[in-house]
């Protein structure tokens, strides 16, 4: 420990030094204090720091700061080490694309997109699920057994795609994670419907929006503060494939991913699908929750110049997410051989449609050729392609991919519409080869 | 008896006396430092601040090394102190790092995070933040798809 630590500081010290140190600054403290610093009060931690310790007035009340390990291994997360650790406060960690070739995500390899941070306890035997809000008959609690036992269980494979995914390409910078395109997952998901639920909760004919809250604590400490708590429509709520999921993957949901309960709704930004679900609401208006309002995943109405300021007014919120591929064989930069026939593979999604159709470039654009493409195992889950390639001379080339939806809505091949938080970048993923 | 009495009661109220005026004197001469001379105050109250200014608390040399600074993506700079322990008690500095603004867009972002976030109001350090931000932290102009970044390897 620190000789700070050792200098006491009583309640007047710290007035006083409110008058002169209003913007003065937390130090750092060691390690080994880390966890009891979590667990004292705001006026013993001035003391505990001493007297450097200052603008505690200043700060918003039971804000506590804890100082974190760069160094958090994803493995202590389950999580395979070749993922990219964009912020490990919230954790925030992308999957390179060669990475997703699997047809059902593992766990290991799912992208970790959390706003706060996770919770520290979870009491599974004494954990409930309360459904509240100005459009329930009455407010009604399950347990996690109850939730499992009276209703029937369902399995999809949604896919999972964070609303930023991509955000790293828009130009100027748009604020947040600078996401590449590896924000994108499609696992299996079991758990009850929330349709059933809400039949069984009883809700009013005005309810338009649910929304979800966890039991993730917000970044600041405040625990007046939600860091999240978003939602859907009540007609995405209605969808056979909306659930309050207990399992991914046939097993119970890692807790980077919402244990022990988890609202999923494929097709819409992942930032709907609220983990470490305790409660939802039902709400007579869209819901008004933390990253609800304006510019968090909404985009602009009308479309704006790159850069430019955008109202409240003329923004939306995000819904079904567009269409998009990427390539997850081979990984990017591959060198053979000429008169050998290359295989790509990959996947493609069209948030709430289907895709009907991915081609593939060898010459920048120039000409398109189709992929074998699959049908998807379920609504909301992605597609799998294929082809065969024939390089007509050596060199390098870039392989693009670009799917269509049922719409007609094919990927542009230059990044979209800029808007001011960087969203729903489904520009064509591309590698590069080289033949030799 | 009396006379005793009175006695008694004269010096306790001398001393009372006396020590109300220590008192009033004491807290005039507070009031007067705190108003012209909260420098020497705060030093007074945060003897141990050996090696560092009076606005800066020092960073522990163990948390923040030249290797951790780098790792996290952060320069050396005018500023970085500031940097290093107001924006990096409730994320990661890898949130920050990452992203890339103007003056105008720096202060938006930090404006945010009061509005929304709980970040409290930064005072007269706000400029030194902003100015080291926009200054290793700006823009730079990038085209509609920029060239991919490739490390080569043989297809099996
Ligand atoms: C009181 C807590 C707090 C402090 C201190 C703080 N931030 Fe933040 N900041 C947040 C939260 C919460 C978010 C949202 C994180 C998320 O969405 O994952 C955020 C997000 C950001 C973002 C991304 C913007 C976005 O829209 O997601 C940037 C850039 C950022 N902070 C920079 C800074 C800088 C620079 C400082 C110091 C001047 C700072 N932060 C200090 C709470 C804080």
């Amino acid at each position: 420990m620190s000789q700070k630590a050792s200098n006491s500081t009583s309640s007047l010290d710290k007035g006083i030094l409110n008058l002169n140190f209003q913007y003065s600054i937390v130090p750092s403290v060691k390690k080994e204090r880390r966890a009891f610093i979590k667990k004292i009060s705001m006026a013993s931690l001035a003391s505990a720091l001493g007297a450097e310790i200052v603008f505690a007035g200043n700060m918003p009340k039971g804000y506590v700061p804890v100082f974190l390990e760069e160094q958090d291994s994803l493995k202590s997360m389950g999580k395979d080490p070749a993922l990219k650790v964009l912020n490990d406060r919230p954790w925030n960690v992308e999957t390179p694309i060669h990475l997703l070739d699997e047809k059902v995500t593992p766990a290991e390899k799912m992208f970790v997109r959390n706003n706060g941070l996770i919770p520290e306890k979870i009491e599974t035997s004494s954990w409930t699920l309360t459904i509240r809000g100005e459009s329930v008959n009455q407010e009604k609690s399950y347990t996690l057994d109850e939730l499992k036992s009276k209703f029937k269980t369902h399995t999809y494979q949604l896919t999972l795609e964070c609303g930023g995914n991509g955000r790293g390409e828009f130009y100027p910078p748009a604020e947040g994670n600078q996401w590449g395109q590896g924000a994108v997952s499609c696992a299996q998901w079991t758990g009850i419907r929330l349709k059933d639920l809400l039949d069984d909760v009883g809700i009013k004919k005005d309810a338009v929006y649910i929304g979800y809250h966890g039991a993730d604590s917000h970044l600041s400490g405040d625990p007046g503060k939600e860091s999240i708590s978003r939602g859907i429509p009540i007609a995405k709520a209605m969808q056979e494939e909306t659930l309050v999921a207990f399992q991914m993957n046939g097993k119970d949901i890692p807790l980077a991913h919402g244990y022990p309960l988890r609202l999923v709704a494929g097709g819409y930004p992942a930032s709907v699908s609220g983990k470490w679900l305790k409660a939802l609401s039902v709400r007579n208006k869209t819901h008004d929750g933390s990253k609800m309002e304006s510019p968090s995943y909404r985009v602009p109405i009308e479309p704006v110049e790159p850069g430019e300021r955008t109202p409240d007014e003329n923004m939306r919120i995000i819904e079904s997410m567009p269409v998009k591929s990427i390539i997850t064989f081979p990984k990017s930069g591959a060198e053979f051989p000429l008169g050998r026939n290359l295989e790509i593979r990959g996947h493609a999604w069209a948030g709430e449609e289907e895709v009907n159709q991915v081609a593939y470039s060898i010459d920048f654009g120039s000409t398109w050729q189709s992929c074998r493409l699959e049908k998807p195992v379920n609504r909301f889950a992605w597609q799998h392609f294929q082809a065969q390639i024939k390089f007509p001379k050596k060199g390098y080339y870039e392989v693009w991919a670009m799917a269509t939806d049922n719409k007609g809505r094919s990927q542009p091949m230059v990044v979209p519409g800029w808007n001011p938080k960087g969203y729903l970048n489904n520009a064509c993923h591309r590698i590069a080869v080289k033949v030799s | 008896m009396r006379e005793q009495d009175i006695r008694k009661l004269i010096t306790a109220i001398s001393a009372l006396g006396l020590l109300m005026v220590v008192m009033v004197v004491a807290a005039i001469s507070f009031v007067l430092l705190v108003q012209y001379q909260p420098e020497t105050l705060s030093r007074w109250f945060s003897k141990t601040k050996k090696e560092t200014t009076a606005e800066v608390a020092p960073v522990d040399e163990d948390e923040w090394t030249a290797e951790r600074i780098e790792e996290v993506g952060l320069v050396q700079g005018e500023g970085l102190q500031l940097v290093l322990t107001n924006c990096t008690n409730c994320h990661s500095a890898k949130l920050v790092t990452q992203n890339r603004f103007t003056r105008e867009g720096w202060i938006q972002v930090i404006q945010w995070m009061q509005d929304t976030q709980g970040f409290w109001d930064l005072g007269p350090y706000e400029e030194p933040i902003v100015d080291y931000l926009s200054t290793h932290f700006a823009p730079e102009a990038r085209g509609r798809r920029m060239p991919l970044e490739v490390e080569w390897y043989s297809l099996e």
